[in-house]
């Protein structure tokens, strides 16, 4: 299924009318347990707020007096199942909850790491450095031709290398450990550093997909002359350690690019996106 | 206390990256369980805002909203890039990576929202002379 045709299972516990009290260890439990499983859970007290309902699925968890669940109607968008809970454990909830979150075709999500580029917009410029430099069409342009992240989940986890090609620091990835790639607050000082826009290319002195290439076409006479593709391999692996001991892009990420030529003809693609999105954006 | 205008509460658990502290969460999401609030909890914010799911328009509608998640302008553009635009003016967020838990819970508790999502874009004239010089 694709990522952005995914919906998630919203629980609600409830302990109103016709409801007994969960407890608070109890309820603490079932909540924890629930959230690791990729839930998302809604505790309803009288006169409390919460999120409305837009649309989706709603399961409606409590401790019914004789353990008689009540029938509910959803309303066209929105459908509603209510099941007793009575005597069950945080295990056996988060057990009931899975069963009804596979019955109902759900997604479970915890598959893929959420690690993808999320734009301050207050700072982007729209000057598509990044796209121009993601290799795996993370990035794309919407209808008003500005740049926004399109297939998040082709992101390499734990590589943050474009938000250090921003040249307004405007990519953040939320869980990267430090600010302000983090969410942090960008400072003027952050600007000033250097050190925060680590060039990638620089580490090998020069563009690095030049770099690639000429280690592609070295590789390439050597391969022909000796075919001996172990000497290219390691050739292409001291080439991205570099890159990896350079910054903090984890070597897995740099192993699992694709072959110099694909690297190459990517980097071509991505340069032709960015500069017809670039020359579609409304002279200013 | 006008329970019509009173803020929901949200409560991330970052549950797909070790990036807020255990404890933090833990504590939060204990005093949640324990006192007499309603609340929405979710098991990753990051990972629904990739998703686009439909579940960030229901908790950026509504008014006033408290967030105990991550760093405020992240959390405002992930809703952003969710589709779900938060209120400016009435949400405020609790940084589970930077303050303790004891803050987190007297600010959930304190009645009043004080919206921090922060705008606008910081520029060089912004930094401090000390800071600045520090650079060079
Ligand atoms: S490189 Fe930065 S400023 Fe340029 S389009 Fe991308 S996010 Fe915006
Ligand atoms: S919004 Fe912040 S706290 Fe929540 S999942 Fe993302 S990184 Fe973690």
């Amino acid at each position: 299924m694709a990522l952005h045709e995914t919906n998630s299972l919203r629980v609600v516990l409830y302990e109103g009318a016709g409801a007994t009290d969960f407890g608070a260890d109890a309820r603490w439990a079932m909540l924890t347990t629930l959230l690791e499983q990729g839930f998302a859970v809604t505790r309803t007290v009288a006169g409390g707020r919460v999120a409305p309902q837009v649309r989706g699925q709603l399961l409606v968890l409590g401790q019914f007096a004789d353990g008689a669940a009540p029938e509910v109607e959803g309303d066209g968008t929105t459908q509603v199942r209510v099941r007793d809970v009575t005597g069950c454990d945080a295990t056996a909830v988060a057990a009931l909850a899975t069963a009804e979150r596979q019955a109902a075709g759900l997604d479970g999500g915890g598959a893929w790491k959420p690690w993808f580029p999320v734009i301050d917009y207050d700072r982007c410029t729209n000057c598509m450095q990044c796209l121009s430099f993601c290799l795996f069409g993370v990035y794309g342009v919407d209808a008003n031709h500005k740049i926004q992240a399109q297939n998040e989940d082709q992101c390499k986890t734990n590589c943050p290398a474009c938000s250090r090609v921003c040249p307004e620091a405007a990519i953040m990835f939320p869980k990267y450990k430090a600010g302000p790639i983090n969410g942090d607050e960008v400072q003027a000082a952050d600007l000033g550093k250097e050190k925060m826009k680590v060039d990638i290319s620089a580490l090998l002195g020069g563009d690095v997909y030049s770099a690639l290439r000429a280690r592609s076409t070295q590789a390439k006479e050597r391969f022909s002359r000796e075919r001996d593709e172990k000497k290219a391999l390691n050739e292409r692996q001291k080439c991205l350690t570099k890159l990896a001991q350079g910054g903090d892009i984890p070597i897995e990420v740099l192993m699992s690019l694709p072959a110099p030529e694909e690297i190459l003809r990517r980097a071509e693609v991505a340069k032709a996106k960015a500069a017809a999105a670039l020359a579609a954006q409304p002279t200013p | 206390m006008n329970c019509e205008r009173a803020p929901r509460i949200l409560y991330c658990h970052c549950q797909y990256a070790q990036v807020v502290s255990a404890e933090v969460k833990q504590a939060v999401l204990r005093e949640l369980a324990a006192t007499g609030v309603a609340f929405d909890a979710v098991a990753d914010l990051c990972e629904l805002s990739a998703r686009r799911d439909p579940a960030l328009a229901a908790l950026a509608a509504g008014g006033g909203v408290k967030i105990a998640a991550c760093f405020p302008r992240a959390v405002k553009w992930l809703f952003h890039a969710g589709q779900a635009d938060l209120p400016m003016e009435e949400t405020e967020v609790f940084n589970m990576r930077t303050q303790t838990a004891a803050e987190i819970i007297a600010g959930l508790a304190r009645p009043e929202v004080r919206p921090n999502l922060p705008r606008g874009k910081v520029t060089a004239a912004d930094a401090p002379p000390v800071a600045a010089a520090a650079q060079n």
